[in-house]
C-alpha cells in the first residue's frame, strides 16, 4: 500500500457540539484516499469518533494526531480535562457522567469507551485526575 | 429495495438528496454511540434524533439515507450539513415502529 507513516494532526475544538467528530470524519476521508480497506476505516472512524466526542463533553476540547502506516493505525488523543477518576468504572458499558443538556443531543449512552475497545486492538489510557488524559488506540491492519 | 418506494409507503418527503438510491436493511435507535458501531454502510437509519451530531454519524457510518420519524425536523445547520455532504434524509409522520413495519412488509413483497 505504502512504505511510510503519514501523520495527520487536529486541535479539537471543545466549545462547538456543531464541529465534534469533524476531525474523525476527515480521518476518514484521507485514509480511504490512501486506499486502507472499508474494514479498518470503519473501525478507526468509530474509535476515533467516541475519543472525539469524549474530549468536547468532558475536557472541553484537546488534540488528535493519527499515524496511518503498512501495519498498524496509532490515534493518540490528548486533552488537558479533569482526567478520569476510576477507569475501571468509566469502561463499563452504559455508565456515563455527561449531563442532561448532552444527552439530549443523542450522547452519554456510556458507549464511548466500551466502543473503541470493541473496534481497536488496543487501547491505553494515561490519565492524571486534575491535569488531563492521553488516550492511544491501535488498530492493526 | 429502493428509496422511492419507501417514500411512497411512508408518505415521506425528501428534506436533503435524492430518493433514487436504494438501501439494505434498517437500523433504528437515537443514542449516537449505539448507531455508531450498528449502522451499517447502505442502510436506512431510522431516528427522531435531527441534529448536526446525527450528520456526523452518518457520514462516518454511511447509511444510505436518514429517515427522520414522527415528523420531525431536522435542524438548519444540520440540514446544510446533510446537503454538503449530500446525504439523504426524508421525514416521515410515521413512528419508528411503523417505519420498521413497513419496510419489513416491502422486504417481504
Amino acid at each position: 500500500m505504502m512504505s511510510d507513516v503519514v501523520k495527520f494532526h487536529f486541535d479539537v475544538d471543545g466549545s462547538d457540539f456543531s464541529s465534534a467528530g469533524a476531525a474523525s470524519v476527515s480521518v476518514k476521508k484521507k485514509l480511504r484516499q490512501l486506499g486502507y480497506s472499508p474494514e479498518v476505516i470503519r473501525r478507526v472512524s468509530i474509535a476515533m469518533y467516541e475519543g472525539e466526542i469524549n474530549m468536547v463533553i468532558h475536557a472541553n476540547g484537546g488534540t488528535a494526531d493519527v499515524e496511518a502506516g503498512d501495519d498498524k493505525i496509532v490515534i493518540v488523543l490528548s486533552d488537558k480535562g479533569p482526567g478520569i477518576p476510576d477507569v475501571e468504572l468509566a469502561m463499563q458499558a452504559g455508565y456515563s457522567t455527561a449531563k442532561d443538556h448532552i444527552r439530549n443531543l443523542g450522547f452519554g449512552a456510556g458507549m464511548g469507551l466500551p466502543n473503541m475497545i470493541k473496534y481497536t486492538d488496543d487501547l491505553r489510557i494515561d490519565t492524571v485526575v486534575g491535569e488531563g488524559t492521553t488516550i492511544t488506540m491501535t488498530v492493526l491492519l | 429495495m429502493k428509496v422511492k418506494a419507501l417514500c411512497e409507503r411512508l408518505g415521506a418527503r425528501v428534506l436533503c438528496g435524492t430518493a433514487d438510491g436504494e438501501f439494505e436493511g434498517v437500523y433504528t435507535g437515537d443514542l449516537l454511540s449505539r448507531a455508531m458501531s450498528r449502522v451499517e454502510y447502505g442502510c436506512a437509519w431510522v431516528t427522531i434524533m435531527a441534529n448536526i451530531n446525527v450528520v456526523a454519524v452518518a457520514n462516518l457510518t454511511e447509511p444510505a439515507l436518514i429517515v427522520l420519524a414522527e415528523d420531525v425536523i431536522m435542524q438548519e445547520d444540520a440540514l446544510s450539513a446533510a446537503q454538503e455532504n449530500q446525504l439523504c434524509v426524508i421525514s416521515t409522520p410515521m413512528s419508528a415502529y411503523e417505519i420498521c413495519c413497513a419496510i419489513h412488509e416491502m422486504a417481504g413483497e
